[in-house]
């Protein structure tokens, strides 16, 4: 298990680098422990119902042909860090990859990759970074993009400004990196809807279903950020707001469920940050599909749909499920998909005035 | 070629007349004469073989030149100069002027040439292309004669244009050839160049000099003993053709079946002989010369079920690893090489033994695929490399095994050159070009086994090349990041980048480090692909 860091971000980089200094003093090879960030090295709580990491680390030497770039990659992710600390400036996750892209010793030898492989490598790094120092990327002074949109009856002060939440036209507001320091002023909201996909929200907010149910609605569109993720569970967890999710009837749409509710294996080192284990699933059910006549949109699996509905069914998480095993079997009967995108087929706001409006007040949902 | 060719000359008598040009003609291309090309290097071939021969059987150490040039377009000269024992005046016109006539075809000895094919083939080709007579000067020690001779083509008999005789005060011997003949001269792969080159490899203890079109080369010798004489052995009966077995009988001195089958093979006793005759239903004191040709069928037949032991592999002379780890050296600069000489065995009653040189690193060519060298009898083999013995037995090998990368079905690849010998009193070649080695399993197996004998001796030493050169990349890849990890840490952990940087190069030149392991799995699972970024 990670450690939470008490000691401030500035002191804990430069223990980190005195040790490796240390062994490099002693003549020895310099390496990090890393904890490995896969679904063999996590685990399951069913007491908090949240994925935890497991305590399995790989050594990542400096001086071992197979280690050497990403140990670079890692200790110069360290290093721009330390000097925004120092600095107290933030950047962003793409700023970090041009920052390594240029190198700290100007010796121009490649420590990541050319375009979005590279990219890939500096996000890495940093995420070995937080997992090494127990400290959030934010803590590190290194934001990720501003993403999704919110609208809803709640009125929030974030950096001295007041943002009324019902006042955000048509595209809403959008949800920062770090949203530790937003303050909730006025919530008139009873509930919050999630969804991955923009289209439902722009539906919904054309609909204007936050003020005619009084709710929160939020669309990520992809898997949620983190932004997204803390926002929530602090809407859960200070406001007391039930969480409705939206998503597809597929193993994908179901997963995006499980991130939220129980944490994703990636990021098991901070679940209690980001799950929201009082999340529900409000999104299509195989009984959706049969109750409002969508078999007739049914896309069919591909073989790797299939093989990853095998795998979610299979996770630790869903095993003692009765209600979602029971969706399993029946999607795998189906041996296809059915996208919310479908309902309007019932009419353009059959999402807004009945789906949700019926769900809800029948609590038909999944937990 | 002397008390031989005495006895090959009796037996020739026998021969019944061919039409020569006909069967000349008709043969072209299994000669070796089937495009301009090819002809011009068979002609220097047959003529340097014959010298190499002779010299060797001679006990004398090989002085060779070769000497190739264009006289007119697509028309060249080629003279070859040996220093070997030379022909008595008398043989001369015989020896050159009438095919299969030769002093090898009826014995079993491992030799270069075998049918009397050889020097005659190629006088008779120069004549029908360009209708000049061969000039031969030959001298045993004496006097010295120098005569013009063409080959009646219908009679197949020399014809004498021009005979002179000189006196010899150095005591000069040896054999001067030369004719003129169509041709078309290239240098690389398949040339009178890579022949030679190959020749000298085969043979360290000969001195080559090659005054071609493009200038002179000389093929320096390496060492200064001559192989031991290889021994000639009677046929074993398991393995005579039922051709060979027919003229056998034909010109056999012995009285009756049971005194040819005893007489003129090896290994055949009163009693085997008496089984033999048995099983063929044939009456032991039937005179030889009177078998019809079926009854020569069930000869044959019965001389292959009855049992016998194997036939003497004393008969055999190879190179030696000696000799053949100096001469792939001489010719390849290799930096290392390593021979595999095998124990003789047999393949269809024919005694043969194989030997292997493998050669690496040095001059030899980085990234590519193993240079392959054949030879059969010493005789570099240069065509038909697809269909040959020894190809197979190389892809058959698994080389992975020795440090070398191999797809499956292909030679190696690597700094790596191949040599084989293969030697026997009776080559099987594919073809009377002889190019390729006929691929019997006991044959291609013994290859094998040389390779793979020798891929392990090879293998040690390639392996610490391999580790030194891949211990080189690793310091170089260190060495590159260095920089960047001492400012990288020195700005972490606020100390001194200098000092940092020489720490790191202690432990990089105490070169423990660079000794790595594999990275344990720090590999994100497979589940986070939907997770990419948050």
């Amino acid at each position: 298990m990670v450690k939470k860091t008490e000691m401030n971000p500035k002191s804990k980089l430069r223990e980190i680098g005195l040790n490796l200094v240390n062994y490099i003093k002693k003549g020895e090879n310099p390496f990090l422990d890393i904890p490995i960030r896969a679904l063999s090295n996590v685990i399951f709580d069913p007491h908090t119902n949240l994925i935890k990491m497991g305590d399995k680390t790989a050594k990542r030497y400096l001086f071992n042909v197979a280690h050497i770039r990403k140990f670079v990659q890692t200790i110069d992710a360290a290093a721009i860090s330390k000097r925004l600390l120092e600095e107290n400036k933030h950047v962003s996750l793409r700023q970090v990859y041009y920052m390594m892209k240029g190198t700290l010793s100007g010796s121009g030898v490649e420590v990541v990759s050319d375009g979005d492989e590279g990219q890939t490598e500096s996000n890495k790094a940093v995420e070995d970074l937080e997992l090494i120092t127990g400290l959030t990327r934010e803590q590190l002074n290194i934001n990720a993009k501003k993403l999704g949109s919110v609208a809803g009856k709640v009125i929030i002060e974030d950096g001295g400004d007041t943002i009324d939440w019902s006042k955000q036209g048509s595209g809403g507001w959008s949800v920062p990196s770090n949203v530790e320091n937003i303050k909730f002023k006025k919530v008139n909201a009873k509930f919050v809807l999630y969804m991955e996909k923009d289209a439902i929200w722009e539906r919904l907010n054309e609909d204007k279903v936050w003020n005619k149910l009084d709710c929160v609605i939020i669309a990520s569109q992809g898997q949620a950020t983190r932004g997204i993720r803390r926002l929530l569970q602090r809407m859960s967890d200070e406001l007391r707001l039930p969480i409705y999710v939206l998503a597809d009837f597929d193993p994908w749409g179901f997963y995006i469920y499980s991130v939220l509710k129980f944490g994703s294996i990636a990021l098991s080192h901070i679940s209690d940050r980001l799950a929201i284990p009082k999340a529900h699933y409000l999104g299509l059910t195989a009984d959706d599909v049969e109750k409002y006549e969508l078999t007739k949109y049914v896309i069919k699996f591909k073989d790797v749909d299939i093989k990853r509905l095998k795998e979610v069914s299979e996770y630790e998480w869903f095993k003692n499920r009765k209600e979602w095993q029971r969706q399993f079997q029946l999607m795998n009967k189906i041996k296809g998909k059915v996208e919310l995108d479908a309902l309007v087929t019932k009419g353009v706001s059959f999402i807004s005035e009945k789906y949700i409006p019926e769900k809800i007040k029948s609590v038909d949902v999944l937990n | 070629m002397t008390e031989q060719t005495v006895i090959a000359e009796e037996l020739a008598k026998q021969l019944r007349a061919v039409s020569v040009a006909e069967f000349f003609e008709k043969n072209r291309h299994l000669l070796g004469y089937e495009n301009p090309t090819k002809a011009l290097i068979t002609i220097v071939k047959e003529f340097t073989d014959n010298a190499l021969d002779a010299a060797e059987e001679a006990r004398i150490l090989p002085d060779i030149k070769v000497v190739v040039k264009e006289v007119a377009p697509d028309r060249f000269k080629v003279r070859v100069e040996d220093n070997g024992p030379g022909i008595v005046e008398e043989k001369l016109p015989l020896a050159f002027g009438k095919l299969l006539y030769g002093s090898k075809f009826h014995r079993l000895k491992m030799s270069r040439g075998t049918q009397g094919l050889g020097a005659s083939g190629g006088i008779l080709y120069a004549q029908l292309t360009t209708g000049r007579p061969a000039k031969i000067i030959s001298s045993t020690g004496k006097e010295i004669h120098e005569i013009e001779l063409m080959i009646d083509v219908s009679k197949n008999e020399p014809k004498i244009i021009s005979h002179k005789e000189e006196k010899n005060p150095n005591k000069w011997h040896g054999i001067k050839i030369e004719v003129e003949a169509e041709g078309r001269y290239i240098e690389g792969k398949q040339s009178i160049l890579e022949y030679l080159k190959q020749t000298a490899m085969s043979n360290p203890y000969a001195k080559i000099v090659y005054d071609g079109p493009n200038g002179k080369v000389e093929f320096e010798r390496a060492v200064k003993e001559l192989p031991p004489l290889p021994k000639e052995i009677k046929p074993h009966p398991y393995g005579v053709e039922i051709g060979l077995l027919r003229r056998m009988l034909e010109i056999t001195n012995a009285r009756n079946l049971i005194g040819f089958l005893t007489g003129d093979f090896s290994r055949v006793g009163r009693s085997s002989a008496l089984q033999i005759c048995k099983l063929a239903k044939l009456d032991c004191n039937k005179k030889p010369n009177e078998l019809t040709h079926g009854e020569i069928e069930l000869l044959h037949k019965a001389m292959q079920m009855v049992k016998l032991i194997g036939p003497p592999t004393d008969c055999l002379s190879p190179l030696g690893e000696k000799l053949l780890e100096e001469g792939l050296k001489k010719e390849t600069k290799a930096e290392f090489v390593v021979a595999v000489t095998r124990s003789p065995t047999v393949y269809r009653g024919n005694p043969f033994l194989v030997e292997v040189c493998l050669g690496f690193g040095g001059e030899l060519p980085q990234d590519q695929t193993a240079q392959l060298f054949r030879f059969a009898n010493k005789v570099p083999l240069l065509y038909h490399a697809g269909d040959c013995a020894t190809t197979e037995a190389v892809i058959e090998t698994d080389w992975r095994r020795y440090g070398f990368s191999q797809s499956s079905g292909q030679l190696p690849q690597g700094q790596l050159a191949i040599l084989i010998h293969f030697a026997s009193v009776w080559v099987p070649y594919t073809s009377e070009g002889k190019q390729a080695i006929a691929s019997y399993p006991e044959i291609v197996k013994e290859i094998k086994l040389a390779l793979q004998e020798a891929g392990r001796k090879l293998a040690t030493y390639v392996r610490h090349k391999n580790i030194e050169r891949e211990r080189a990349l690793r310091q170089n890849l260190f060495e590159r990041y260095l920089p960047e990890v001492s400012a990288a840490l020195s700005e972490i952990s606020e100390t001194p980048r200098n000092s940092i940087e020489i720490n790191l190069k202690k432990i990089l030149n105490k070169g423990k480090v660079i000794e790595s392991v594999k990275e344990e799995g720090i590999e994100d699972g497979e589940e986070n692909r939907n997770e990419s970024e948050e």
